[in-house]
């Protein structure tokens, strides 16, 4: 007899996320990934100024922060011709890297470490032991002293001892499956303290740039902070010195630390590579921060990434790469609150529709997979099938096509751990390949984008706004535009339309919406749907304590906020609530 | 007792002071000076000082429920990168977070009990996130409860209430025009006791830590303008502390970006900076660990921490009407009057300031708007 199990709130994500399981024996056997929060962002910015837009839009998200104000600057360039300097791009660059770096390590520490590490076990660790773990795991971290692992053994004895467990209340801390030695536990709280100090520190790049973080400022045309090596009032070598440091900080937390930890974790969980399998196809448009005005096929504008071209993987078949096409994108609403004009059918982001039509019961409420419809989150397919982005599919895409430094790090890794490629379709797979990406972006970030931007610098190329666009005088009286930025949690593309000066249609096509997804018209399910309840094997031991669940939907990184959005290509009023 | 508990180890008071070195004597001595204190009035009990030291030794770590609500979670990472009273400080020695679904540990039933646990007891509440209140709430629901209903429960027993970012104090983005969803700050449902408005899109990590690390160090809440803002962040106008305001004042003006003006420096108020109109201490303490901040690296200032910011002051990139001083001090020919006529600027900010510290009814400086492109329904993208 099946089980009925609801985790709400999933905690350690970004916004609001509901899953709904069955399971019987210890088996998940069916799921339903709902979102609970809708905001109806790209409603409101239709009307405005397209130069504005990007600081609305910045706000759907402030955990992948920049990456929505990059994408929709694109858009609106791809729409009004605007062609930004190229130190305006390569300063864009630099903000999206250092962002996804930081999310990343943000993501692998304290949102998803707590899957697999026992807080409440560190604090009988001996702090030796732990020092000697990280060198057993090649970490060469500068945090690995008996100093500091005592210090952090002195906090959580201090914590667990006072029975005010703060952020630890109600963990599963006495689950059978947590499996770190206590040395290992201990190690990784220390890391999970040091990664608080790093992400404080490196994200300051961005704020060099955008003079804040999160939410930094962007630019229609380039960018608004001045660069000049002979006025103190421009970004000179005193910011440069200073984001060379961060820059070096991070390649030597992400190596002697992150990826160490990563590796470590999935060797402990190695039964996690077959469990939490999502349908294996997969797209992006090159590797982490690649970023399109247009379709990448044809960008008028130069991309800063062009190590690796845009490709879909499909079928679970690693030996091919079909070229991606962005006209087979279509989003379905079957199983969301919305209703199509046309009925329930796939509609591409530039036709998109979307009318509020919530059919679930008035909070509170109990139960939403009873009915059809259980979610705000629309479900995107490419060419019909459900697909993954996000690190995954980029490191397998950079896999096939040969680019030679991710292939020199899977290889490590999966000689070292002793499994196939196909096994990253998994949820350790997908923790795994972030870490790789980290890696690989921490280092093309050091040794190319950082370095080009010196170098031109130098050589006083300082222009860093394209001025001809600006006025809307300037504009073509209608026009459209898109971008495709490869961010944190994977493909994002924003879609604009633009009428005499203001928008008139926008669109987000996110990440975390192809993942979150639920049913479309055919009742294929979505690949978080298909994470946990795929193949019927998913762990779930004990119901009140669900943490394996919680290992394969924090494997995805979901962002809440930026799945959902809205958009009403005329203008109308979405309202159309019916209960 | 001069000494600060500096970290508590200990679960109660007590046990911390004894490790600190503080002896029982020396305790009931400043015990003794605080029944003085207490004695509330002639006929009241006067609590003895071993009473009063064996409730005080009781005493716990303050709880903290931390809800995030409608919102994008910017606050939270605003939090995280806090360079002043650091988020790890908070969560692992100053107080019991006992419930922020971004850090915590457990999720859903265990994640619900330890909030409906902690809601049962004195705690601080503090709340990222708006409130949709239209269509019954459907729009934000955790735990299958409405964003309301959670806000509400959280609020009974709450001893201190901090609104933290945009969404919190008014609604912000999802607010904006047509403000589809209905989406309102805390202050419009938490009537019966103070809420505190950290605001700014997200409020500057420091000031937000600063803000927790206020009601442990003065027991009390930081005290605030008419828009409920804590003085110690909000009580100037960017335009005042800018320091690139002698370029106002001496007319010298960004006009395009990236222009040789831009490269120098100046004022950027013609690229419609909306530092005149809000008040913020972000060119006093800057962001992230004082690197930088938005005028700073070139950007007008779009306003972030004034109400209906996205109506009010949009189009962003349109000057301001009418800035106070402005056609006065700033031709370019009154070049060398700049210093007088900031001064007489000054004077005049600086009574409207007093009359806003001294306004016991927010209305009254809603009556005095400072200059925007009108209001919330005639303002935006029209």
């Amino acid at each position: 007899m099946a089980e009925r199990v609801v985790i709400d709130p999933i905690t350690r994500i970004e916004g609001h996320l509901r899953i709904e399981l069955e399971a019987d024996a210890g088996k998940i056997t069916d799921a339903w990934s709902e979102t609970t929060q809708f905001r109806g962002l790209e409603e409101i910015v239709t009307g405005r100024d397209p130069r504005d837009v990007w600081a609305f839009v910045q706000r759907i998200c402030g955990v992948c922060t920049s990456v929505h104000a990059i994408a929709s600057i694109s858009a609106v360039e791809n729409a009004i011709g605007s062609v930004p300097p190229p130190q305006a791009r390569l300063i864009r660059d630099m903000v999206l890297a250092s962002q996804e770096v930081q999310d990343h390590v943000i993501h692998f520490y304290h949102l998803h470490a707590l899957d697999f590490v026992n807080v409440a076990a560190a604090a009988g660790a001996d702090p030796a032991a732990a020092v000697d773990f990280a060198r057993q795991i090649g970490s060469t971290w500068r945090g690995n002293t008996i100093e500091r692992m005592t210090e952090v053994r002195d906090t959580v004895e201090a914590i667990v001892s006072s029975g005010q467990l703060s952020i630890f209340t109600g963990g599963y801390w006495d689950h059978p499956d947590y499996r770190l030695p206590p040395e290992a536990n201990l190690m990784a709280v220390a890391h999970y303290l040091d990664a608080l100090e790093f992400q404080r520190s490196m994200i300051r790049i961005g704020t060099v740039f955008g003079g804040k973080n999160p939410h930094p400022n962007f630019l229609v045309g380039g960018m608004a902070c001045t660069i000049d090596q002979e006025r103190s009032e421009s970004i000179n070598q005193v910011q440069v010195d200073d984001i060379k440091k961060w820059i070096a900080e991070s390649v030597d937390f992400v190596r002697s630390c992150y990826v160490p930890d990563a590796l470590a974790i999935a060797g402990v969980y190695k039964d996690y590579f077959d469990i939490g399998a999502a349908q294996p196809n997969f797209f992006a448009v090159g590797m982490a921060g690649a970023t399109f005005a247009g379709n990448p096929a044809d960008t008028p504008v130069e991309n800063a990434h062009t190590e690796v071209e845009a490709g879909v993987i499909l079928d679970g078949d690693y030996s091919r790469v079909h070229p991606f096409d962005p006209s087979k994108i279509a989003e379905w609403v079957s199983s969301a609150w919305y209703s199509y004009s046309g009925g329930d059918v796939g509609l591409t982001p530039d036709v998109g529709e979307t009318t509020v039509d919530y059919t679930g019961p008035k909070p509170p409420y109990e139960w939403l997979a009873d009915n059809r419809e259980y979610t705000w989150c629309k479900a995107p397919r490419y060419d019909g099938k459900p697909i993954q982005v996000g690190p995954v599919a980029r490191v397998l895409l950079a896999y096939l096509r040969g680019h030679e430094r991710t292939v020199e790090i899977v290889d490590d890794a999966v000689a070292k751990l002793g499994i196939e490629i196909a096994q990253l379709n998994s949820t350790a797979g997908r923790t795994l390949a972030r870490a790789v990406e980290c890696l690989t972006s921490v280092e093309i970030l050091a040794e190319r984008t950082f370095p080009e931007f010196v170098d031109r610098l130098k050589k006083g190329d300082i222009e860093v706004f394209d001025a001809t666009k600006w006025e809307p005088s300037s504009w073509p009286s209608e026009c459209a535009g898109r971008s495709f930025v490869e961010v944190a949690r994977g493909n994002l593309s924003h879609w604009v339309r633009i009428k005499s000066g203001k928008v008139s249609h926008y669109q987000a096509v996110v990440p975390t919406t192809w993942l979150a997804g639920g049913r479309d018209a055919e009742g294929q399910v979505g690949p978080y749907e298909a994470s946990l309840a795929g193949d019927g094997q998913h762990p779930l031991v004990d119901p009140a304590q669900p943490l394996e669940p919680l290992r394969t939907v924090h494997s995805f990184d979901p962002c809440m906020s930026c799945a959902v959005h809205v958009l009403d290509p005329d203008g109308r009023d979405l309202a159309a609530v019916t209960s | 007792m001069s000494q600060p508990v500096e970290v508590w180890r200990e679960p109660t008071l007590g046990e911390n002071l004894t490790r600190a070195g503080v002896t029982r004597r020396d305790f009931l001595a400043f015990c003794g000076a605080l029944a003085g204190v207490f004695a509330l009035g002639p006929g009241a009990p006067r609590a003895s000082a071993e009473e009063i030291a064996d409730k005080l030794a009781a005493v716990t770590k303050p709880s903290v429920v931390w809800l995030q609500l409608q919102e994008c979670t910017g606050c939270m990472e605003s939090a995280l990168r806090s360079g002043g009273t650091t988020v790890e400080e908070i969560v692992l020695r100053l107080l019991s977070v006992n419930y922020n679904e971004l850090v915590m540990a457990a999720a859903g039933d265990a994640a619900n009990q330890a909030l409906a646990q902690t809601n049962a007891e004195p705690h601080i509440l503090v709340v990222n996130g708006s409130v949709p209140l239209k269509d019954g709430g459907i729009y934000c629901t955790i735990g299958g409860e409405s964003a309301e209903a959670v806000l509400r429960e959280s609020a009974k027993n709450a001893v201190a209430v901090l609104a933290v970012g945009a969404c919190a104090v008014w609604g912000s983005v999802q607010a904006s025009r047509p403000n589809p969803t209905g989406a309102v700050g805390v202050d419009a449902i938490i009537r019966d006791k103070p809420v505190i408005n950290v605001s700014g899109c997200p409020p500057i990590g420091e000031v937000i830590t600063a803000a927790v690390a206020y009601l442990l160090a003065h027991d009390d809440v930081p005290k605030t303008d008419a828009e409920g803002r804590p003085l110690f962040a909000y009580d100037q106008r960017i335009h005042d502390s800018c320091p690139r305001r002698a370029h106002f004042d001496a007319g010298q003006y960004v006009r395009s970006f990236d222009d040789e003006a831009a490269r120098n420096g100046w004022c950027l108020y013609e690229m419609g900076c909306k530092g005149p109109s809000t008040f913020s201490a972000c060119p006093i303490f800057q962001w992230n660990m004082h690197t930088s901040w938005p005028i700073g690296a070139g950007h007008p200032c779009i306003g972030c921490t004034e109400r209906d910011f996205f109506d009010r002051f949009t189009p962003f990139y349109q000057a301001l009407p009418n800035v106070r001083g402005f056609g006065v001090e700033a031709t370019a020919e009154k070049v060398g009057w700049g210093l007088v006529g900031a001064t007489v600027a000054g004077v005049a900010v600086h009574a409207g300031l007093t009359a806003v510290r001294h306004a016991t009814s927010r209305k009254a400086q809603a009556a005095e708007p400072l200059e925007a492109f009108g209001d919330t329904s005639s303002g935006g993208g029209e």
